[in-house]
């Protein structure tokens, strides 16, 4: 771990401030990630700007009957509100999928959102990483890929995303509030928050430097049957090799995003609108473009067997 | 006291505390977090300093140059060790790699450097500055590649790596019945909870090391042969070891820097490797490639059987001795076994709990399975049908006895416990739910060594009972065996017993490894305690034919003396070591076991999921059948491990494990563990030990991985010959969903 200064914000404005002030700063939140990255010297932040006395631990009702998530909301929280539960079943589900209790005590809305691919060369600073130092060249294409990505991935870098989280705020079509440095606030939809890895992969998002989020908000409830299945290695504490959150209505009509299988939450309009033909139509859809390694290619046709059972099991065709 | 005939009845025979399940005597300790390990022992060394160990970036060639003036700079640092400023160094007898680079580097991760400074977080940025320039020299990473230029090893763990007895090719080629398949087993980690930890002092030319090892003894020599000084000068203390499973049987960096860095910061210095060097810095148990072939009449029994295996290390390294077991648990009058190692350049192969038969095992058991199929006969008959009451291929011959061989009972009793008349033959039938459900068998085999070991015992005027002795416990419960032992042979309750472990101050014991620890330890133990039971009688002029030790008192025709009365204000000590004669040489020492396992396969996921387990084990007196059955539980678990996730991923192109940390090295957790029973059948061995006993915890995982792997057969009808069977190697052969 490199020394670094560290501050406690009081709002969030000054939060972002802080972090414009101090160039290569970095939020921290509950730490779970950001600490194991920083002891691992994969992030340098010099500066620390801690933003868990800012009091955005909230989950209300927005004016269009949807959910606010105040970006310091704690995963167990979110999982156990009455309000998700009911009416975002498939978000709990994925919250409840991911890490373990302890981790999900600390972990918030923002930092899962956030958290860093677990590509195992990212993990490795021996290893030549796009993703950690530009241009240094992708270890895991040609390597040890299993867990990586089939489809979105680029000659540089073949990450996903590990959060189950985002898998399903995406199918949710949640939208990501920020506020900047200079006091002005943004909202970005999910689908364009996260980025695919193109020549750049060591941008993950498409959040401004010292950009702070301090919500996420989700539209008003679907309805329809919240499924989210997690494949995994083992039975739990294990990331996804892939997942599915899927929202599926009486009609077979519905949404469905992928984890596991891309730089970020894999949704493709065209997949959604194959939903009532079943499972292999939707796949063929989402894969449309894939370019699996030797290693991962078994997670195209395991996505599709998931959709199968996850169809099947919202009542729809499979 | 020698050991050369078969134990009689004897003081332990009495079984009031031996073979009782009693709890664990450290169990407070470690409930409350007071049993000190390593790296806690914070009362033994004033003021130490924190060392960080710089692994190797390559795997293999030679460190062109090194620049540490800028970590020598950093704040709080006190002291940088690298090969050019430790002093000659020598090589570990228990060591294959060196344990500092430079500038030849042998493996990834391999120590180039320890920073000592003021504080941890110092010492650990500080190993960031130094800048190292290697010159990498191309190396061999890929076992199936270096397969063809294996060559025959001197030695496998002690016995002749090939073997041979009647004629194996010709009998196997007119075998009406034949199975010719080969299996793969990956590298794996120890993966232990506790890293290897240690803090060094050094009090003139005398060096402390408190450290985790289970082979005090080993390992002092170890110390004092790489650092170039006298043995006696020397001094180990390992009392608490939370994990070792054959990872810390040698000496490994972290005793060795440690040591250094408090020669050269003139300070005590405390070194744990972080958590990513265990995998590619320390040892792991090597990936095999096993090719077994056995010819049957069509009756079942068995008239060739062969066993290959190749495995690789550094040079200089050994092989694994995946064959063991074959040479020991079917009958068949034409066999062959062969050994062969590769050199490879990934980081050193050694010894993992139960090493070779664990991986041997994976292959040769669902062999036998496949086997059992082609006859269309019951797995478990067919195991049954070709048992041995002699070992089978004793280096060549075939006419020595076990001792005892209850693998037969072990079978049946098994069987019978877990409903395995409910298995359907016929794979991929029983379906509930998405589920498809498979159940699985294979016998175990694993050696009952045992090693020369000394303990010494102490009698005081309160009637305590004190045992040294350098034997560890890693977890395994030693101490509470050895305090049974004392107990029993002492005649006094447990409480009047305190144990004394890992010492260099106390005699050498057996140590722990090779599942010889219990057996040995104890049997040193019985030897001392004998021997103060005569210093007892003799004190007190009691004929030592009829003296009787219990109650906490002596008694002789008729007169009775309290232990701390006959002890009196200056105590009594006893010190013996328990020799082992030529028993194990006219009998060979086993154990045996079966174990059943039930799957649920997802038919959509191709998840794995364990729903049963049991274990039946033939292995002597067990000595405290709760310790035992923990050992037994936990074997388990890793042979569900081994056989559901548990791999290290080798990166051929740069030579080393990826994935080495707990996120990418999966284990088994809780939710992965489904019921466990564990069986022990009365056994007492009396050409083992005076104890009777022998040991269990590598038992425990042989033969599991390959009974999930013939399960998930029986539930889905694909058989997969390449640990550890993940659903990417299910999916593509699963049955159709309907
Ligand atoms: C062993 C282990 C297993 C895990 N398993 C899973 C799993 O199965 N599934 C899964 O989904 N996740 C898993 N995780 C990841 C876990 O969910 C994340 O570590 C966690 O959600 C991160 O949240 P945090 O608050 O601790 O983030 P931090 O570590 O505090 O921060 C992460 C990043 O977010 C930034 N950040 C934080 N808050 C803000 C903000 N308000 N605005 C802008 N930037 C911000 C930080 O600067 C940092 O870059 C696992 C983690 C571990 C350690
Ligand atoms: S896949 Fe991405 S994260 Fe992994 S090594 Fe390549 S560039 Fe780095």
């Amino acid at each position: 771990m490199k020394p670094f200064t560290y501050e406690r914000a009081d709002s969030p404005a000054a939060a972002a401030a802080a972090a414009a002030r101090n160039p290569g700063s970095r939020f921290i939140a509950g730490g779970t990630n950001l600490l194991d990255l920083m002891k691992l010297q994969i992030e340098t932040p010099p500066h620390l700007v801690d933003v868990t006395g800012l009091k955005l631990d909230r989950i209300d009702k927005t004016d269009d009957g949807g959910l606010r998530i105040g970006a310091l909301v704690r995963n167990t929280d979110l999982a156990a509100d009455d309000r998700v539960r009911r009416d975002y079943g498939v978000l709990s589900r994925a919250l409840l999928a991911g890490a373990s209790g302890q981790l999900r005590n600390m972990a918030t809305t923002a930092g899962n959102l956030l958290q860093r691919t677990r590509c195992p060369y990212f993990y490795d600073t021996n290893m030549p990483c796009n993703k950690r130092t530009p241009g240094s060249g992708c270890s895991a294409i040609g390597g040890y890929s299993r867990q990586l990505a089939v489809v979105g991935s680029s000659g540089s870098c073949i990450a996903t995303h590990p959060s189950d989280m985002a898998v399903a705020m995406r199918a949710l079509d949640a939208m990501v509030e920020t506020v900047r440095s200079d006091g002005s606030t943004r909202t970005i939809p999910i689908a364009d928050f996260h980025r695919l890895p193109g020549e750049t992969p060591h941008i993950d998002t498409n959040l401004a430097p010292a950009e702070l989020i301090t919500a996420v908000t989700l539209p008003k409830p679907l309805g329809g049957k919240h499924i989210y299945k997690k494949v995994r290695d083992r039975a739990s504490y294990a990331f996804a090799l892939i997942s599915v959150a899927a929202v599926i209505g009486k009609d077979g009509k519905g949404r469905v995003t992928i984890g596991g299988v891309a730089h970020k939450p894999w949704r493709v309009d065209a997949a959604d609108a194959q939903l009532p033909q079943g499972a292999k139509a939707t796949a063929q859809a989402l894969f449309a473009d894939a370019k699996p390694t030797k290693d991962n290619a078994y997670k195209i046709p395991l996505v599709e067997r998931t959709l199968g059972v996850v169809l099947a099991q919202a009542g729809a065709k499979s | 006291m020698k050991f050369d005939t078969p134990a009689t009845t004897n003081p332990i025979d009495q079984l009031k505390i031996v073979g009782k399940p009693v709890d664990r005597i450290d169990g407070p300790l470690k409930t409350t977090g007071t049993a000190s390990y390593a790296y806690e022992r914070h009362d033994v060394a004033a003021n130490p300093a924190y060392g960080h160990i710089l692994g190797s970036a390559i795997a293999k060639g030679r460190i062109a140059s090194i620049d540490t003036r800028e970590a020598i700079a950093a704040p709080g640092v006190l002291a940088v060790v690298t090969a050019q400023n430790a002093g000659a160094l020598m090589k570990g007898d228990f060591n294959t790699a060196k344990l500092l680079a430079g500038p030849e580097v042998q493996h990834y991760h391999q120590a180039v450097a320890l920073v000592v400074a003021e504080t941890f977080e110092q010492a650990r940025a500080a190993a960031g500055l130094i800048k190292v320039d290697y010159t990498r020299a191309d190396g061999a990473y890929d076992l199936e590649k270096a397969k063809s230029s294996a060559t025959k090893p001197k030695d496998m763990d002690g016995d002749a790596p090939d073997s041979k007895v009647g004629d194996f090719a010709s009998a196997f080629a007119a075998a009406p019945v034949q199975i010719d398949a080969t299996y793969h087993t990956p590298d794996v980690s120890h993966a232990m909870m506790e890293p290897h930890a240690s803090i060094a002092a050094w009090k003139g030319d005398e060096l402390s090391l408190w450290t985790s090892n289970q082979m005090i003894d080993w390992g002092r020599g170890d110390v004092a042969k790489t650092l170039g000084i006298p043995k006696d000068k020397v001094h180990l203390s390992s009392p608490y070891i939370g994990g070792g499973f054959g990872g810390k049987l040698f000496v490994r960096s972290d005793a060795i820097l440690a040591a250094l860095g408090a020669r050269a910061a003139k300070r005590p210095v405390k070194v744990a490797l972080q958590r990513a060097l265990v995998a590619n810095n320390t040892t792991h148990r090597p990936a095999t490639i096993q090719r077994v072939r056995i010819g049957a009449s069509r009756d079942g029994k068995i008239t060739a059987i062969a066993h290959e295996n190749w495995s690789g290390d550094l040079p200089g390294g050994g092989p694994d001795s995946s064959v063991q077991q074959t040479r020991m648990l079917y009958a068949a009058p034409n066999r062959m076994t062969a050994t062969r190692l590769a050199v490879l350049d990934l980081p050193e192969s050694n010894a993992m709990r139960a090493p070779g038969e664990a991986t041997g095992h994976m292959a040769l058991e669902v062999a036998m399975d496949e086997m059992a199929e082609k006859l269309g006969m019951d797995p478990v008959q067919f195991r049954i049908l070709n048992d041995s009451q002699v070992v089978p291929d004793d280096n060549g011959k075939t006419d020595r006895p076990f001792s005892q061989r209850q693998l037969v009972e072990c079978l049946r009793q098994g069987a019978d416990t877990f409903g395995w008349t409910g298995r359907n033959a016929k794979p991929a039938q029983r379906r509930e739910g998405d589920w498809l459900i498979g159940m699985g068998v294979a016998s175990a085999y694993r050696g009952a060594p045992t090693q020369k070991s000394g303990a010494r015992v102490r009698l005081d005027g309160s009637g305590m009972v004190t045992v040294e002795t350098d034997m560890t416990d890693i977890g395994t419960g030693s101490y509470t065996i050895i305090a049974q032992t004392a107990a029993e042979m002492m005649g006094v309750p447990l409480d009047k017993v305190v144990v004394k472990l890992g010492d260099t101050a106390y005699p050498v014991s057996a140590g722990s490894g090779g599942q010889w620890g219990a057996a040995s330890s104890t049997a040193g133990v019985y030897a001392a305690c004998t021997k103060l039971r005569e210093a007892v009688a003799t004190k007190l002029g009691f004929s030592t034919a009829d003296v009787t030790f219990a109650d906490g008192k002596v008694s002789s025709a008729g007169r009775s003396v309290a232990l701390g009365e006959a002890a009196g204000p200056g105590g009594l000590v006893a010190e013996d070591t328990m020799e082992f004669g030529d028993l194990s040489e006219k009998y060979q020492h086993s154990t045996f076991g079966a174990h059943f396992v039930e799957v649920a396969v997802d038919m959509h996921t191709c998840e794995v999921r364990l729903r049963r387990m049991l274990a039946v084990c033939a292995a002597g007196r067990i000595l405290n059948p709760k310790s035992a059955r923990s050992q037994v539980i936990g074997a388990m678990t890793m042979g569900a491990g081994a056989a559901l996730m548990e791999e290290l991923a080798v990166d051929n192109r740069f030579g080393f494990f990826v994935n080495h940390d707990l996120a990418g090295y999966e284990v088994p957790v809780h939710a992965d563990i489904p019921h466990q029973d564990v069986v022990f059948l009365d056994e007492t061995d009396p050409t083992v030990s005076p104890m009777k006993a022998k040991g269990v915890g590598e038992l425990g995982i042989c033969g599991v991985a390959a009974a999930v792997a013939n399960a998930i057969y029986n539930a889905t009808g694909v058989r997969v010959r390449e640990y550890p069977i993940t659903l990417d190697k299910l999916i593509s052969q699963m049955p159709a969903l309907v």
